[in-house]
């Protein structure tokens, strides 16, 4: 019997961009529903419910579902790719069968109050200097990078990076940014932090996005094509920024190279890389780390738009964070656009038969990492 | 004083009250592990290299270099706000650890005006009766 995993069901919330008086658990809600439709599966299967930001015991009430597996591990942007591990680990060991990975956000429009823990040492030690989101934080990181490889030819692959990704966008009609953007549109867009132009920044947007992953015996039987589990590896190394061993290496090389080991695959086996660009920088950074070029080399890895539609390297199809949507914890988008991809349902943004997709998500500063490999086989 | 505060303020832990009131008296102290001879930061009573709880108080030089910067233009706190442009930083201690922390004395500042790798002293910015922020600025050569 076949020991394999797979996603079989993905879907966005209803609306996603700006959608004023929808909650995140909204979001979450028509997510949810629109997997499952995808997958064809009852919301009755699913025995396993993992989320992150909410407690799982609030989706799980929201929804309806009593799971015999649940976790809510939150790592930031990244949870949504460590729950592929998660899944897979409890399928195995046989505390569930069909699990539903939730995620919503109305990171524009919410309608709430933020109170932090004043104990956490990032409030204690980061935030009283003004190092209270994630612009600060990274730019930071950023800064170091061009200190250590060269100011300008960070800033122009930064650049290569903004524009391909608009270029991905303005093939994708739910992406929020579809605009043109050129070179000199990046670097005349004010600074928000510098190193940091407002065009180096993710976009904030009102999102949910879920996807349903079960065994090999219940996927066979579908809707649609599976979506298998090669890898999948998952770390954190530090939580606040100045505790980052190394702000030019980020730990995706730890999840990478373990995904890739698990998956049995190499880099040029890798037909498109979902990279989370909560920042131009972070792209750059994780190319990196997760072996497609050495340390200091990404700058040339992603010159003369190789990364665009029409480069050798697909990566982030869907515009990514920078330009399609990033709801906070954007992760959850980067499994979605994989699943599709690698189904062939993308439309004019469809990549040429593509049969295996890395997914990399990053979380809080830098800090946590979460790497899948998924195949069509 | 505080009335006027608009930024974040800190609250001290257990494990970090010794920390701020040196501060208020404007010297800046680190935890050390006596393990490995190593001091660490933020001050925690167990070490995060050895996980030993043979830890002490040591103070700090107050010196180090600027190992990170960053302008920051857009705050979403209303005390920032009021400040921007300002420096935040990531400042190397000589005794080995890394902090975060505003880089000071810099009017209008842009990046021209700040390189990694050049030294800074800490000054104190008192916010309250109770509490003083350790900041950096640039050393005279």
């Amino acid at each position: 019997m076949s020991n394999k995993i797979a996603i079989v069901g993905v879907g966005e919330s209803d609306e996603i961009g700006k959608v004023p008086g929808k909650s995140s658990l909204q979001h979450h809600a028509e997510a949810a529903y629109n997997a499952l439709e995808d997958a064809g599966i009852s919301i009755d299967q699913v025995d396993g419910l993992l989320t992150a930001g909410y407690s799982s015991m609030v989706v799980g009430e929201y929804l309806g579902i009593t799971p015999t597996f649940t976790d809510s591990t939150n790592v930031g942007g990244s949870s949504f790719i460590i729950h592929i591990a998660h899944a897979m680990a409890a399928i195995r060991a046989g505390y569930c069968k069909v699990v539903l990975v939730t995620h919503g956000q109305a990171g524009r429009s919410a309608r709430t109050r933020v109170i932090g823990d004043a104990a956490e040492p990032g409030a204690q030690f980061e935030a009283p200097y003004g190092i209270i989101n994630a612009p600060a934080a990274y730019s930071l990181a950023a800064s170091r990078y061009m200190h250590v490889y060269g100011e300008d030819r960070t800033r122009d692959a930064m650049a290569e990076i903004a524009v391909a990704t608009r270029k991905w966008a303005q093939l994708n009609p739910k992406a929020y940014m579809r605009d043109p953007m050129t070179k000199d549109d990046y670097h005349n867009s004010r600074w928000v932090a510098w190193p940091f132009h407002l065009l180096d920044c993710c976009i904030v947007t009102d999102a949910g996005g879920a996807y349903v992953i079960t065994s090999a015996d219940v996927a066979k039987d579908l809707k649609k094509q599976p979506i298998w589990v090669l890898g999948a590896a998952e770390s954190h190394d530090h939580a606040i920024i100045s505790q980052m061993p190394d702000l030019t290496s980020p730990i995706s090389k730890n999840t990478g190279s373990r995904a890739f080991s698990m998956a049995g695959v190499g880099h040029s086996d890798i037909d498109l890389a979902m990279i989370y660009d909560s920042f131009t920088y972070t792209v750059l950074v994780t190319l990196e780390a997760l072996g497609f070029c050495k340390p200091g080399e990404g700058p040339e890895f992603v010159a003369h738009q190789r990364t665009a539609p029409e480069g050798d390297f697909p990566m982030n199809t869907s515009g990514g964070g920078l330009s399609y949507t990033h709801s906070g914890m954007y992760g959850m988008f980067l499994v979605l656009e994989a699943v599709r991809q690698l189904r062939g349902e993308t439309g004019e943004r469809q990549i040429k038969s593509p049969k295996i997709a890395l997914v990399n998500g990053t979380g809080g500063y830098l800090s946590s990492a979460g790497t899948a490999i998924l195949s069509t086989e | 004083m505080e009335n006027n505060y608009k930024k974040i303020i800190p609250i001290p832990q257990g494990e970090s009250e010794f920390y701020w009131n040196k501060a208020l008296q404007g010297e800046l102290w680190l935890r050390k592990c006596n393990e490995c001879s190593h001091a660490y930061f933020y001050p925690r009573d167990i070490s995060p290299c050895c996980f030993s709880r043979d830890t002490e108080w040591i103070q700090s030089s107050g010196r180090g270099i600027v190992y990170a910067f960053s302008i920051i233009h857009r705050s979403p706190n209303e005390g920032f706000q009021d400040e921007t442009p300002f420096i935040i930083a990531i400042v190397e201690l000589r005794e080995g650890p890394r902090m975060t922390t505003n880089i000071v004395g810099i009017e209008n500042p842009t990046p021209d005006k700040l390189k990694i790798g050049m030294e800074v002293s800490v000054v104190f910015d008192k916010i309250s009766d109770e509490l003083s922020l350790p900041k950096f600025q640039l050393m005279k050569n």
